[in-house]
């Protein structure tokens, strides 16, 4: 696949090397604030937070050589807006097969930006048990926050207006690695 | 989706499978240490049940709870029902004190379809008379994929009093609706006239159709519902009609054993046959409950069709692209 050439005018705001060399930082960062990576299990936020979460895994097994569990977290029925949408929405999987009680939890999500769905997922978090501390990582904060929530660890800030969409593209999904902005539709 | 589930023909195929994939992800829900979300937290879900059925309440009961919903048992007895109240009345007070669903059940059929035009709110068909009980057939058609991974092309027997029974006319309805091939088994005068032209196959054979079956469903003699004889005697429908040992024994490997309960052991369904690995009645009761809160779920997560344009029109766009 041709990278995506990063021009302002397409609006790409990060390309498949910027993306690979964000989450390995991110994955150095979290080892070395915690010291290791015995007591932290990854919890990626559907969809496509949870793909995130799966490569941070495989890179801090390169760095570390250390297998740590990765989950899959939906926030949906944790949201905050129900019955202020058109229909209910989209549903994704949850997956968390391993205790989170006394770990080191990272919410990893692919965009932050009015801290909604992050405090959604702590509640959700906090429902599979009682975590020794929940850290979180995102590969864009964009700013525009509505709640006191700030990222532990991040990709890269984005200054952006509040109407534009920041999309995050994954292999895993969509076939390429990009993270562009489109205007409002 | 519709604002209310009162027949399975309210439902397209994409809703089915819609409620289906979302019941699989309170499934998940069911096997937390915490078993509840907060998905409909304020929301208030009233049952109202003229008929007694506890097994239904319970697990619709249970649903809005695991939902964090408000919710309000409404029994017939000992309710101004037995001093008189019309259900109007009863929709009115009901209205009035905000219910956002009500699920019903009552031995008139159509009386959900009445109730719709009273309330603002959701109304679920919990059952109504002989005429249907969606919950019921998609509790079976998730049971159904998730043994089998598919419902197309299934073959599927119902078996028993399919006449009294509205468990078997939404089962059909939506087995048909899904593309799998259903055959209603059971003496001529249980079975419905109208039931060739639902799309199914009518027999009275039961051993003819055994061996081909990926599902055999036995349905419950209804004996309360049976006002005047139906077949010579209990014990000649148990020979002619029942699933035995032996009848198990001509199944295909692998053909799964359903009833909704409750069932009368020894008459449509052998008491060691109910135990069987490939019997799934317990299954069904845990699915029942993922299936409600699904429905649940997704009549009242929504704002309703009426409110369809005061949502935002970028707001479904944004959702997955961006944290919202």
């Amino acid at each position: 696949m041709t990278p995506i050439s990063k021009d302002p005018g397409t609006g790409v705001l990060l390309d498949a090397g910027e993306i690979r060399r964000a989450t390995t930082r991110i994955a150095h960062e979290i080892l070395e604030r915690n010291k290791g990576a015995d007591d932290v299990v990854l919890v990626g936020i559907a969809a496509r937070g949870d793909d995130l979460a799966t490569r941070l895994a495989e890179q801090i097994a390169e760095i570390e050589g250390t297998k740590v569990a990765v989950g899959a977290l939906d926030i949906t029925f944790y949201r905050d807006d129900i019955g202020m949408r058109a229909e209910a929405p989209e549903v994704h999987e949850t997956r968390i097969d391993f205790d989170v009680t006394g770990k080191v939890v990272v919410l990893v999500d692919d965009v932050l930006f009015t801290g909604r769905t992050i405090r959604a997922a702590l509640d959700a978090v906090t429902d599979f048990g009682r975590a020794e501390a929940i850290q979180l990582a995102v590969l864009v904060d964009r700013g525009h926050r509505e709640l006191p929530i700030r990222a532990d660890y991040v990709g890269k800030n984005v200054p952006t207006r509040s109407d534009e969409i920041v999309r995050v593209l994954l292999e895993e999904v969509d076939g390429e690695d990009a993270v562009v902005v489109e205007e409002p539709r | 989706m519709k604002r209310h589930l009162l027949s399975m023909h309210d439902l397209t195929p994409e809703d089915v499978v819609r409620v289906l994939d979302t019941a699989e992800s309170f499934r998940e829900v069911g096997t937390r240490v915490i078993k509840k979300v907060p998905a409909l937290r304020g929301r208030t879900v009233v049952n109202l049940f003229y008929e007694n059925s506890t097994r239904t309440r319970i697990s619709f009961e249970l649903a809005a709870k695991r939902l964090s919903a408000d919710v309000i048992n409404f029994t017939t007895s000992g309710s101004s029902v037995s001093k008189g109240e019309s259900l109007k009345d009863t929709a009115l007070t009901l209205q009035a004190m905000g219910a956002d669903a009500v699920v019903i059940r009552h031995s008139s059929s159509g009386s959900p379809y009445q109730l719709t035009k009273w309330l603002q709110g959701s109304v679920l068909n919990a059952g109504d008379g002989t005429h249907e009980h969606p919950t019921q057939a998609l509790l079976d058609l998730y049971t159904m994929r998730e043994k089998l991974g598919r419902l197309e092309g299934l073959n599927v027997a119902i078996v028993g009093d399919v006449l009294h029974s509205r468990v078997a006319r939404s089962l059909s309805f939506g087995l048909v609706k899904m593309g799998a091939d259903v055959t209603l088994i059971g003496p001529p005068t249980l079975i419905p006239p109208d039931a060739p032209a639902w799309g199914v196959h009518v027999s009275s054979d039961i051993d003819a159709v055994l061996p081909k079956l990926d599902v055999c469903y036995m349905l419950r003699v209804q004996r309360e519902r049976q006002r005047q004889q139906f077949f010579p005697s209990v014990r000649e429908y148990a020979r002619l009609f029942g699933l035995t040992r032996e009848r198990v024994d001509a199944l295909p490997e692998g053909c799964v054993i359903m009833h909704p309960g409750p069932m009368n052991r020894g008459v449509e369904i052998d008491s060691d046959v109910a135990d069987l690995p490939q019997a799934v009645i317990e299954e069904q009761v845990t699915n029942g409950i993922a299936v409600r809160m699904s429905l649940l779920y997704l009549l009242l997560g929504g704002s309703g069709p009426d409110q369809l344009e005061a949502a935002g029109p970028n707001d479904e766009a944004t959702r997955g692209a961006d944290d919202v």
